[in-house]
């Protein structure tokens, strides 16, 4: 079976249909359309620049679409954006987790924005303690954590409401190999348990190539291959993922980034580091 | 109009109706949410009250102090450094309240606020939430100063609803510059650039006003900007309650003035903080 006779299978949670977003005169998303399925590990891969944290705003509600249409969970993201809201969670690539804050009353910070019953929290919160194994630094402020521990900290806050999908914008950026295993074993564990639908971003192709059921390549702006890392490998006759980005888009050095996003994502590998 | 769509209006509008007491709901528990977050942060920092509170207490102490005996700074009621301390709780208030932005620059540059507009939390409660924050930081500060006032023997009169009635004004107070603060953040968007924006709307709102000197030696022009000016209103009420001084019933009139600085400043911040992510 193919991955999108898969995917039709199951519910779909998200649904993105010619989706258009210009700032000014540049198309940032060129019109792209793609569905992801309950339960799914979807990422959306590329180059700096080539749309994917530009489209996950638009899932999120921050950005309003030019053209086009999209539904996660059911709702528009442009009329429902509420009911939108209410039913993701969303780790930014930058880091949301305040550090003046312990981690904990972090944890406590997110379940009361995002509205979970004072009755469930401190069960919903130890929940997320537990499934991203927090328990040794809850006490701790925000801003002594490393960057694997905030990072788990985070995806904990987002879990906190029980999302339909977890949107994840570049998770492990900046972290070091053992940090980064750690929060894939998490991610893992958590859809094996709890079936957690995740949309990741990311520009790691092995990472994506292991991790994820399904994967669009995007390239400015336009999403230049879907299917299963296995499919796309065969598609394109080469042996790795990282061979089907450069056959795409035919090699070329990347050029998007601008001055704010490079100094701001230097500075996170420095926290991070 | 056809009647489908009267119906349709009307149907619309009920429900709004209906889902009034929903988002007065979320609304609260979202600046709740908010202003809890704040007062544990003040809680992990609060140092911070005291190294903000030498400010205003070389205000009054050097400059009050030096000017002392000089009857038409005082509006011709005695010890100057007691006509002076209103104003200098509600500079030190309005210091506090004007770099707030900042906090919304810095949240920007990491990453925080995509996250918190992301949340199902109304805009209009993480800016009440944020301008609590600020006027919990005031009230601190206001403490400290009230606590130092009364050890140095300066001669304010002390009732129980002057003190209150004086910090509920100084909370409007601050919470509305604080809203003021985030609009101008959402707006300029740099550290660097707010910081000079900050300096240029201080001063001019500080000498612009009653804090430290009465309307009535200003020149025309002046007196004119310190009407238009919020924290005249602000210092007005303060002496009003605290020293019993230049009352004439307008008490009123300077709650009625913050509060609806408070409002007006609060949803045009609603509608711009979520700006400040692009």
């Amino acid at each position: 079976m193919t991955a999108l006779a898969r995917v039709e299978e199951l519910e779909r949670v998200v649904e993105v249909e010619g989706l258009v977003v210009r700032f000014g005169e540049v198309e940032a998303v060129a019109g792209i359309s793609f569905e992801v399925g309950s339960g799914e590990v979807f990422g959306l891969l590329g180059p700096n620049g080539a749309g994917k944290t530009t489209t996950i705003r638009v899932l999120t509600t921050l950005l309003r679409p030019n053209e086009g249409s999209a539904f996660v969970a059911g709702h528009d993201v442009v009329r429902a954006g509420l009911a939108v809201r209410q039913s993701i969670g969303y780790v930014p690539q930058a880091i949301s987790i305040d550090g003046a804050l312990t981690a904990y009353e972090n944890l406590e910070f997110y379940g009361r924005a995002m509205g979970v019953p004072r009755q469930e929290r401190r069960e919903r919160i130890e929940e997320a303690v537990d499934a991203m194994q927090l328990a040794s630094f809850l006490d701790r402020l925000g801003r002594t954590l490393s960057g694997g521990m905030l990072r788990r900290l985070e995806i904990a806050t987002a879990l906190l409401k029980q999302p339909v999908v977890l949107f994840l914008d570049e998770p492990t950026v900046g972290l070091d190999p053992t940090a980064r295993r750690l929060v894939w074993e998490r991610l893992e564990l958590l859809r094996e348990e709890a079936g957690t639908t995740v949309l990741v971003t990311t520009h790691q192709m092995e990472e994506a190539e292991r991790q994820c059921d399904r994967i669009a390549l995007m390239d400015r702006g336009r999403i230049a291959a879907l299917g299963s890392p296995v499919e796309l490998r065969s598609r394109f006759g080469v042996p790795a993922l990282e061979d089907v980005f450069t056959e795409v888009t035919g090699g070329r050095l990347e050029e998007g980034g601008s001055f704010r996003d490079v100094r701001a994502s230097r500075r996170r590998s420095r926290r991070l580091g | 109009m056809s009647a489908q769509a009267a119906d349709v209006r009307a149907g619309s509008v009920e429900a709004a109706v209906r889902s009034l007491p929903d988002r007065a709901a979320r609304l609260r528990d979202g600046t709740l949410a908010m202003g809890w977050a704040e007062l544990h942060k003040l809680r992990h920092d609060h140092l911070d009250i005291f190294t903000r509170s030498v400010q205003p207490l070389l205000w009054l102490f050097i400059f009050g102090t030096a000017l002392q005996h000089n009857h038409a700074l005082s509006g011709g009621s005695g010890d100057y450094r007691a006509y002076l301390a209103p104003g200098v709780m509600a500079q030190a208030a309005l210091f506090v309240a004007i770099f707030f932005g900042l906090g919304v620059i810095w949240e920007r540059d990491v990453g925080q606020l995509q996250r918190l507009l992301a949340t199902p939390l109304p805009r209009l409660g993480i800016v009440l939430g944020k301008a609590t924050g600020a006027a919990i930081r005031a009230l601190a500060q206001a403490v400290v100063l009230l606590v130092v006032i009364a050890i140095a023997r300066i001669s304010i009169q002390w009732s129980v609803q002057g003190v209150v009635g004086a910090i509920a004004l100084l909370l409007l107070g601050t919470a509305g510059f604080a809203c003021l603060s985030m609009i101008l953040a959402s707006l300029v968007k740099t550290r660097e650039r707010f910081m000079g924006i900050g300096q240029l709307v201080v001063m001019p709102l500080f000498f612009a006003s009653s804090a430290l000197y009465p309307l009535a030696i200003m020149p025309a022009w002046l007196r004119v900007l310190a009407h238009a000016n919020p924290l005249s209103y602000e210092v007005h009420g303060m002496r009003d309650l605290l020293l019993g001084i230049s009352a004439g019933g307008w008490l009123w009139l300077d709650f009625a003035v913050m509060s609806s600085f408070l409002v007006v400043t609060a949803v045009v911040a609603a509608k711009t903080y979520p700006r400040a992510i692009l």
